[in-house]
């Protein structure tokens, strides 16, 4: 692509749209892979997965987190501001009654948290919550 | 981290067949993250519980891979189907090879 005048106005228009999503576009390329790699590139439905985060976290280094996706085998969990995208997995067994969970996690930084639920028929349910962080929690 | 480790756990003394119960667990331990330096510029190495999973009379209920994102003393919540009455076993993984694990007996009535 020509750099002329035009073009770098796309390009500058998209980069905006991509800083509004509120995301540190060099972290969310790697939760992408990472969810690439979880779900195969299989397409990402909606509605079934339920996360809840809180909107301010005063303190990263715990910020209370609910998943809940009926009809899920799995969770994985991703904060896309963070060094390691990864924050954990819940594998759900036959006892496990409602599939839900809730745990306390770090995060870096104001980012998005997001939530990949694999359902037992195969397909894949997405949740995301953008937390707003105050003090960071990874002690760098 | 194998000193100071010390899990709890809370789970119903009594339920119901087949009712969902809801069970709380905590292991104290720093979750050091690999991500930390100390005063002199090192890296202070990784050393987290990367495992974690809760059984029912060796049926398995939860199985949950940490990573370092999760907050020092791991903290869950979640629920479990109880058909008869037994015992639930919680094991955690440390890094270090260490292994901890709990046990919670449950009558149904």
């Amino acid at each position: 692509m020509k750099l002329t005048r035009r073009n770098l106005l796309i390009l500058s228009s998209a980069g905006v749209a991509a800083t509004a999503m509120g995301s540190l576009p060099a972290f969310a390329s790697l939760t992408d892979d990472a969810i690439a790699e979880l779900t195969g590139g299989a397409a990402l439905g909606e509605g079934a997965i339920t996360l809840t985060a809180p909107e301010i976290a005063e303190n990263g280094n715990t910020v209370p987190i609910e998943v809940s996706a009926p009809g899920a085998v799995a969770i994985t969990l991703f904060a896309d501001g963070n060094p390691v995208p990864n924050v954990a997995t819940f594998t759900f067994g036959p006892l496990s009654a409602s599939r839900s969970a809730s745990t306390r996690i770090r995060l870096a930084t104001t980012q998005n948290v997001v939530a990949i639920a694999k359902m037992e028929d195969g397909s894949f349910q997405k949740a995301s919550a953008n937390v707003k962080v105050t003090i960071g929690g990874c002690g760098g | 981290m194998a000193s100071g480790v010390k899990p709890r756990v809370k789970v119903p003394k009594t339920a119901a067949a087949g009712e969902a119960i809801t069970i709380k667990t905590l292991i104290s331990h720093k979750m050091e993250s690999g991500q930390r330096k100390d005063d002199d510029g090192n890296v202070i190495p990784r050393s987290i519980i990367n495992r974690f999973t809760a059984d029912f009379n060796g049926q398995n209920v939860i199985d949950v891979t940490l990573e370092p994102a999760i907050s020092t003393n791991p903290y869950f919540q979640f629920e479990a189907i109880v058909p008869e009455s037994g015992e639930f076993k919680f094991t955690w993984y440390d890094d270090d090879g260490d292994v901890y694990d709990t046990s919670k007996k449950i009558e149904v009535s």
